[in-house]
């Protein structure tokens, strides 16, 4: 079978065709926000947040000490009642030395770079790590493995959120 | 179950920006599926189509609104989602339709057009992530990928020169393509050399942006056998979900295929993949994903993937080609459309139709996966003649 | 204490919201392989075109590139110039804008039949309390200069 058989259409446009005008597009945009219900789980564990500490949650059947807290354990699939307090250190499971916005656009020249990393709390079960930015570090000296500690906002200024903790940094 | 077979596969180019729409898009790729077995839209029983996040297109109910051009019109049409995973899950759910007995033929189609969204397709995954514990920090979609490749280098103490290998032997793969949407090979120092976006992704490391569609026919043993003396049987099929909770598994390891995996194989009577699969194809919107995958496929033993993608053994005249359809580092990403163009390039290959990209040694078994959702999805097809 | 029990009482819940602004994206949209050859003959000629399929004898309004029941290729033969009149098939007289607030004045908003296709259009020159179901009504096209190869290069239908 020849290959003109099996590809047809994908007729490939450049920038320059729709800027001229020569190809015509129609833009829209939906221009909607959400607000989301922070949930009963999430919303203790943003409570705790406030109060500069991290809370988790205990599987009574497997055990796992889960961040971020569920009210549920999905491995077991049985409701988890039982809350504990964890560290607020932990160790860097994985990180990343970010140049880019979220639309794709690049950091500007002077602009430091993003630090996100997965954090593996201390105290909680092993694997269980969170999502959060590192700080107070030379990005080229971030290893994993790295044993950080949660730099919290002054009091007056925590709303009950992952960002009351600004951000993790090395012990 | 009743056998079921691919019988015909189509495809439009792949683009960085289309003029088709994307219905239009789907009815070449449909069209031409249909042609290559000499069917018409009357010998078609029901539709199975696929497309990733409605908001690439911009068109929400993104499924009704192509069906018609993916062939749906008046017929039992259902759109199946599994974000990455999509283009090779829609052929699990297409299978599901014949192997049950319900239909005896069903259309298989994947769109998407990822053009349609501004500035950046990629702005468009920030909604992935949980809103309270995780958007609240301002991620992007490159964060998760980043933090995989890295945490997946350094548990086998992989390089990034490592990772480039696979980009190099897929894009290699991938100019031989009609659908390739690139011209130019590219070297590991090309790849070493391109900007920095989240380390340790560089620039070329990355499929591109693209618009496209893929489509296969599918049929019940009897049809398969009137319509074509070489049907591709779709010999196991598999998937599974891991948690959401991506932080909670460990990255190095895509245990979500690894069980997927194992069932396709099952389901084909496979006992050992890595000796028995002719040809793979992994899914790889990165360079990285394609060995992780590999692992997880139970093509490549744990940490020694590096070691024998440098001997040669993935390449596309080796033990067991890797992406010798391109994959999407060589051909592009219209992220659902991408999948099914792996399923696409096993039934050519299997056939012996691939042309210059002929795999030789007359290849009998082939895999394709793709992967999805929030990093915790796979599909598995395994394709046999 | 259970799950179900947890959430009816769920009362003290907070929203956690990003901020307006937090998501700006956008879509832009081809009018694709017919929808780009369908606008240029409404920008350049002032002229609806159809497609019209010769197997099921259906004329697609806007022109479309293949028939969705055939599943055939419509081609250039295919084209057909259908007038630039149709008949009100549906409408609607809209009181409120997007965002729930009374207009100052209600749209007429229309569903016109060209040949075998429907399009969604405003009407004009008339009164609310005019347009029935079953009325003439032509295109009324914006000024050359105006036209930016879109839908909106006609203004709104108007009476015959
Ligand atoms: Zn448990
Ligand atoms: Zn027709």
């Amino acid at each position: 079978m020849s290959e003109k058989l099996k590809v047809s259409g994908g007729t490939a446009l450049s920038e320059e065709d729709i800027r001229s005008g020569k190809i015509f597009v129609t833009e829209d945009s939906l221009n909607c926000a959400y607000a989301w219900d922070t949930g009963v789980a999430i919303n203790r564990y943003l409570a705790e947040l406030k109060q500069g500490r991290i809370i988790a949650t205990e599987c009574r059947k497997c055990k796992r000490v889960m961040l971020p807290p569920r009210l549920f354990c999905e491995l077991c699939f049985i409701p988890c009642n039982t809350w504990r307090h964890v560290k607020d250190t932990g160790t860097i499971n994985t990180f990343s030395i970010c140049h880019v916005h979220w639309d794709a656009s690049r950091i500007k020249e002077g602009e430091d770079p993003h630090l996100p990393a997965v954090i593996e709390i201390d105290g909680a079960s092993e694997g269980m790590g969170i999502m959060h930015i590192l700080g107070e570090v030379e990005p080229e000296k971030i290893k994993i493995g790295m044993k950080v500690q949660a730099v919290w906002k002054p009091e007056t200024e925590r709303t009950g959120s992952i960002n009351d903790i600004k951000y993790f940094k090395p012990l | 179950m009743r056998k079921v077979a691919i019988v015909g596969a189509g495809l439009t180019k792949f683009v960085r920006r289309a003029l088709e729409t994307p219905k239009e898009l789907s009815f070449e790729a449909t069209k031409t599926a249909l042609d290559s077995c000499g069917l018409s839209l009357d010998d078609i029983d029901c539709v199975a189509h696929g497309s990733a996040p409605d908001a690439f297109d911009g068109i929400h109910q993104k499924g009704e609104y192509l069906a018609d051009g993916c062939g749906g019109w008046n017929k039992p049409t259902m759109r199946v989602y599994v974000g990455g995973a999509t283009g090779v899950h829609a052929v699990v759910h297409g299978w599901h339709h014949v192997a049950s007995g319900m239909f005896d033929t069903c259309l298989v189609v994947c769109e998407e057009k990822m053009s349609n969204a501004m500035p950046h397709a990629q702005g468009f995954f920030l909604t992935i992530f949980d809103a309270i514990t995780e958007r609240a920090l301002h991620p992007n979609l490159l964060w998760i990928f980043a933090l995989e490749m890295n945490r997946y280098m350094q548990r086998y103490g992989y390089t990034k020169e490592d990772m480039a290998l696979a980009a190099v032997n897929n894009k290699k793969n991938g100019l031989m393509h009609p659908s390739s949407q690139f011209k130019d090979e590219i070297t590991v120092e090309d790849v070493l050399n391109s900007e920095t976006m989240a380390y340790p992704v560089s620039r070329l490391d990355v499929s591109p942006v693209s618009d496209g569609a893929a489509a296969v026919v599918l049929a019940a043993e009897p049809v398969a056998r009137r319509l074509t003396d070489k049907p591709v049987w779709i010999e196991g099929v598999g998937w599974t979900l891991d948690t959401a909770y991506w932080a909670t598994r460990d990255l190095y390891y895509p245990r979500y295929l690894d069980k997927a995996a194992r069932m396709a194989y099952e389901m084909a009577g496979i006992r050992e993949p890595d000796k028995q699969i002719n040809i793979a194809e992994p899914y790889d919107p990165f360079d990285y994903k394609a060995l992780h995958h590999m692992e997880g496929l139970q093509l490549s033993p744990r940490g020694k993937t590096v070691e024998l993608l440098r001997d040669g053994h993935f390449a596309r005249d080796g033990n067991l080609p890797m992406c010798p359809s391109g994959g999407l580092l060589g051909v592009g990403n219209p992220i659902a459309a991408a999948g099914t163009m792996k399923i696409c390039e096993l039934f050519w290959q299997l056939r012996g139709e691939a042309g210059e990209r002929q795999v030789p040694g007359d290849p009998r078994l082939g895999v394709a996966q793709a992967w999805g959702d929030l990093m915790q999805v796979s599909s598995v097809v395994v394709t046999g003649i | 204490m259970g799950i179900l029990e947890k959430i009816t009482r769920n009362v003290d819940n907070r929203y956690w919201n990003p901020g307006v602004g937090a998501f700006p994206v956008k879509n832009r949209y081809t009018a694709g392989v017919a929808g780009q050859q369908f606008f240029e003959r409404l920008k350049e000629d002032s002229k609806i075109f159809g497609t019209r399929c010769k197997t099921c004898e259906t004329t697609y309004v806007p022109a479309r590139l293949y028939c969705e029941r055939c599943f055939e290729r419509l081609e250039e033969k295919d084209w057909v110039d259908v007038g630039t009149e149709g008949v009100i098939h549906s409408f609607t007289v809209v009181h409120k804008t997007l965002e729930g607030e009374a207009k100052e004045k209600p749209d007429l908003i229309a569903a016109i039949q060209i040949a075998d296709g429907i399009l969604i259009h405003r009407l004009g020159e008339l009164d609310d309390m005019e347009a029935y179901i079953g009325m003439k009504v032509a295109a009324q096209f914006k000024a050359k200069a105006d036209r930016r190869g879109g839908i909106n290069d006609i203004d709104y239908f108007k009476p015959l």
